[in-house]
């Protein structure tokens, strides 16, 4: 294995010499055990699609794409429609996205660019991890005994005063949309800043030096350079928080108001589709199971539809600001 | 080569230029936290002049040279004694913005560091800070081609500024240096990463910018420090009092400071003694 070609060419003091037959094993044993850990990865998910798509598949044949069309969900009838379960998933996670997004990517500037004593700005952000470890069902409660009862008299002055603005076209039903979106920007705020501030301290200090040594102010320096270097880094934060949004069931069952609607309006109740199959599933029977498990392969595929999208516009930037093919 | 010879602890004497000073700069002492790292340094910058700097690594002249223009605000354990003016103005003083030193005062650093952005954002970068008005496809050429890289870029101006050789990086950040035409440049060993034809490039730059600015630049190269400076600083380090502290042995018109130092280390030095 170990051969050596340049063994009588080379002077005969050289310390040089080929990795040993152990080198090499080791080498291998570490590949084929790296190889197997992922082939095991992708067999696993190919397995889970393969028996919620099987479990699927007569909801598919019967009701074709018009489930993806259709409004309503009457077990009754073995009418089956998601539409507005997708509409309330995505449209809660991109409001998540937007509040959680901007506050994570804030945090994480105030983390890393010198605005607070290191010692305190690890202690900040221990307390901002530690939201990640609250329970999904807390927030749910905590979600219906004080942010609801916090957002009324905002929400009624809105509706009063802007409601000619579809955005505040009806009265705050109590759960609903603004209430699940603000619990789900809180709950996507861990995983959004953690991973921008790896991202800006990813940064070297070269960079750093070379926009003050333009004449930058602090703030130019931030906007100007420090994000545009970061940016790959913030959109793998921001598609990670976007996954989390989507697929959160717990703390959105309790807070979205499970009503089949589609309402530009934040403050009407809706639904997702995570939150539809944790509602709906203690008491399906078999035709509405198939249903559901139709509704899981939509989620999954919106899931996956996102993460590509994120991916391909996260090369974009990589080639476009920091020249990588 | 022998090693350092211990240097004798006397003060240089002060050179004094025969033309304007743009840069007066005074430094008794330059702590990074504990640590002395310069002292006893009176350099002068002459306007309309290049000032050399040189000396053996780790001698003080990217501390000397930062201190300029407070690039070592940066650094937080960094605290100095004594003075720098800029036209008569201590830029340290407590009314003075270092963002305003550092706009007329640039500088191109020791390690290329563009920005992740593409090549003309890179060169544009100062124009549009200070907000300039006018033509600025114009103004990024004409700082490229003096960077001599406008030829190898200009067909991928689009292209991150990142995705260039370590040289041609290099000679981006002296571009985006110069498109602002600061009042001094400061140059941090701005060729060590080129090849002898740009090297040639950037010191005609240089000496086509003193026309109507003036340049500080730290050179390992002596042959660089004879072609180009007219004032040659020559920094030493003494390890005497048991740390590394860096100081000014000798300045003086560079041809002096090569053909005739009157310090013994100097000569030793420009005749490749030690290093
Ligand atoms: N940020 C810093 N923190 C602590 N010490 C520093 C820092 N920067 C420089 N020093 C120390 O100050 C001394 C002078 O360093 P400086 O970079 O000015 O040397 P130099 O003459 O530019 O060397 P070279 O020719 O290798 O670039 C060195 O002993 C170095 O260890
Ligand atoms: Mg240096």
């Amino acid at each position: 294995m170990a051969s050596n070609h340049f063994q009588n060419n080379a002077s005969a003091s050289t310390l040089s010499g080929p990795p040993s037959t152990g080198d090499y094993i080791t080498d291998s044993v570490f590949r084929a055990v790296a190889l197997t850990c992922a082939s095991l990865l992708i067999l696993l998910l190919a397995y889970i699609l393969w028996e919620i798509g099987g479990k699927a598949l007569p909801a598919f044949k019967e009701q074709g794409l018009g489930f993806i069309t259709g409004t309503t969900w009457n077990v009754n009838e073995g009418q089956f429609g998601v539409l507005p379960e997708i509409w309330g998933t995505l449209y809660s996670s991109l409001l998540a996205l937007i509040i959680g997004g901007i506050f994570g990517v804030t945090i994480a500037i105030f983390l890393t660019q010198d605005f607070l004593g290191n010692r305190f700005a690890a202690v900040f952000r221990t307390i901002v991890e530690l939201l990640a470890a609250i329970p999904s069902v807390v927030f749910g409660l905590w979600g219906i005994y004080v942010l609801i009862p916090l957002l009324r008299p905002a929400a009624d002055w809105l509706h009063e005063h802007l409601g000619f603005i579809p955005l505040f076209g009806t009265e705050l039903s109590g759960p609903g949309l603004a209430p699940a979106a603000l619990v789900l920007a809180i709950m996507i705020l861990p995983t959004v800043a953690a991973i921008s501030v790896d991202a800006f301290r990813r940064i070297p200090y070269k960079v750093k030096e070379a926009a003050f040594g333009m004449g930058t102010t602090r703030w130019e320096a931030i906007l100007k350079v420090m994000l545009p270097t970061a940016s790959s880094g913030l959109l793998a934060a921001l598609v990670l928080g976007f996954g989390r949004a989507l697929g959160e069931t717990m703390a959105l069952a309790m807070l979205i108001g499970n009503n089949n609607q589609i309402s530009l309006s934040l403050f009407a109740p809706a639904d997702t589709l995570a939150s539809l199959l944790a509602s709906n599933f203690p008491e399906a029977g078999a035709v509405e199971v198939q249903a559901l498990m139709y509704a899981a392969m939509v989620l999954l595929v919106i899931t996956f539809v996102v993460n590509v999208i994120g991916l391909a516009v996260q090369q974009y930037t990589m080639r476009k600001f920091e020249g990588k093919k | 080569m022998n090693a350092m010879p211990e240097a004798i602890a006397s003060d240089a004497a002060v050179f004094s230029p025969a033309g304007d000073v743009v840069i007066d700069c005074n430094l008794s002492k330059v702590f990074y936290g504990d640590f002395l790292a310069v002292r006893n340094s009176s350099v002068p910058i002459e306007k309309g002049k290049i000032t050399g700097f040189i000396g053996p690594s780790g001698c003080g002249k990217s501390t000397v040279l930062r201190s300029l223009n407070r690039m070592n605000d940066l650094i937080p354990i960094f605290r100095f004694e004594g003075h720098v003016k800029y036209h008569g103005q201590d830029i340290y003083g407590k009314k003075v913005d270092p963002v305003v030193v550092r706009r007329y005062i640039g500088m191109v650093f020791q390690q290329p560091n563009p920005f992740s952005m593409s090549i003309y954002d890179n060169v544009a970068f100062g124009l549009r800070l200070n907000r300039f008005k006018g033509d600025m496809d114009e103004r990024v050429q004409r700082a490229l081609e003096r960077a001599a890289i406008w030829k190898e870029v200009k067909d991928k101006l689009k292209n991150s500024g990142l995705s260039l050789s370590g040289g041609q990086q290099q000679r981006l950040c002296i571009a985006r240096a110069i498109a602002t035409e600061p009042d001094v440049l400061l140059m941090d060993e701005p060729c060590s990463a080129l090849d002898p034809i740009a090297t040639r490039q950037i010191e005609e730059l240089m000496l086509e910018l003193k026309e109507s600015y003036t340049v500080a630049l730290v050179t390992h190269n002596m042959q660089q420090a004879t072609r180009v400076a007219d004032t040659t600083a020559f920094f030493g380090v003494d390890i005497s009092q048991g740390g590394r502290t860096g100081y000014l042995v000798e300045m003086g018109v560079t041809r002096q400071i090569f053909e005739d130092p009157q310090e013994e280390l100097t000569k030793q030095y420009v005749a490749g003694e030690f290093s």
